[in-house]
């Protein structure tokens, strides 16, 4: 994986927005602002309705991502731009989605809505009618995926990252300062990981940095490179976008997504949690 | 699952005990005519200038963020140009007009 086929830039797809095979997906937890005006051609993708099980806390399963995706007009063949709001938050987490459920050819558009809008480019507010198709899923790609036990056992001996706000990290905050304060679970962070904010990845127009910023921001924050390496947030989705820095832009072998991120861990009864801005020990 | 995506800026929040909270709040306004600004990408950095949290400007050209008390900035991107203001926030809620300029 590398730069040139995971992203694209908003020219490349301001040309490619009528191109058979390509399809555009915008991807967001609350849909409202693709309601508002998206990309021509566009469908859309609810991260809460579409994307979750409605009643136990987990993805859909494979054959509700293939009908989801038939339904949603999206063969096995179609090269999909992924775009979303929140920096592409959610668009990165529908990409390792995707990818989770074993559809290669994904995209992400650099700078999602916001470098869209910011560039004064087209939105329409139609939504496009595409033909079903019959998607086929593959099993889930477990390699890129974690859970609690692992990231338990994974305590001093792999990377773990921590991507959320050093507010968060600390356990100052217990949620990004956009939503309100209180929760149930406790504040802080999984002994020995690293704290390096999600937003460190990105430009202030919402576009990734460059992969000599990259190398240059994680080498420096001390991870290693030669160890596997687990990143979490809150949810799973800014840590889906770190996942999609060191995975598919920087190449890293071995990384996990862990969408049960600080809402599972910080519940966890009897495991560890380190407070403050050292990543502190594995005891 | 509650999601992590910023909420409408314009909706009250239900629910919302405001005075445990440390809320900063405010409208984007354009540097001259002090028009409202519509969909602006309004960041909250920090005291070292790290990003904390990003919104969209509600029609009505409001923000809002639940932070902790302290010296914070905030940062507005908009297609009328960009700007940014310094706030010293304290538990409750501190009002603030950001203007943004080319």
């Amino acid at each position: 994986m590398s730069r040139d086929t995971a992203l694209v830039t908003a020219e490349w797809a301001e040309k490619n927005l009528h191109t058979p095979g390509v399809v555009f997906v915008e991807v967001d937890e609350d849909t409202a602002a693709y309601d508002a005006g998206h990309l021509p051609g566009a469908v859309k993708l609810d991260w809460k309705t579409d994307l979750q099980d409605q009643v136990r806390r987990d993805f859909i399963d494979r054959s509700q991502f293939e009908a989801l995706l038939s339904a949603k007009g999206i063969g096995n063949d179609d090269t999909v731009i992924l775009y979303g709001g929140n920096n592409n938050w959610f668009a990165a987490y529908a990409y390792w989605y995707f990818k989770l459920y074993g559809h290669q050819a994904v995209k992400l558009l650099d700078g999602g809505r916001k470098k869209w809008e910011l560039d004064n480019r087209t939105l329409v507010t139609e939504a496009p009618q595409r033909p079903t198709t019959s998607y086929t899923a593959a099993e889930q790609d477990r390699s890129i995926r974690a859970f609690r036990d692992e990231v338990v056992a994974a305590i001093g001996t792999r990377n773990l990252v921590d991507v959320r706000s050093p507010d968060e990290y600390a356990g100052r905050l217990l949620a990004p300062a956009h939503l309100p304060q209180e929760q149930a679970q406790r504040a802080g962070h999984v002994p020995s990981a690293l704290n390096v904010p999600w937003s460190k990845a990105a430009n202030e127009d919402g576009t990734f940095r460059s992969d000599d910023e990259l190398r240059a921001l994680y080498a420096g924050a001390g991870l290693d490179g030669s160890k596997p390496t687990i990143a979490y947030c809150r949810i799973g989705e800014r840590s889906s976008h770190t996942w999609f820095a060191l995975h598919e832009l920087l190449g890293h072998a071995d990384v996990k997504n862990y969408d049960g991120s600080w809402t599972e861990y910080g519940s966890l009864v009897g495991v560890p949690v380190a407070l403050g801005d050292q990543p502190g020990g594995a005891a | 699952m509650t999601g992590c995506a910023a909420p409408d800026q314009s909706t009250p929040q239900s629910g919302v005990d405001f005075a445990k909270e440390t809320v900063i709040t405010g409208v984007v306004r354009t540097g001259g005519a002090g028009e409202p600004v519509a969909g602006a990408y309004v960041r909250l950095l920090d005291a070292t200038g790290e990003f904390a949290a990003e919104v969209v400007s509600s029609p009505a050209g409001q923000f809002r963020f639940f932070a902790a008390p302290g010296k914070w900035t905030v940062r507005g991107l908009s297609r009328q140009g960009n700007g940014d203001v310094a706030v010293t926030a304290e538990r409750g809620v501190t009002e603030v007009t950001l203007t943004v300029s080319n």
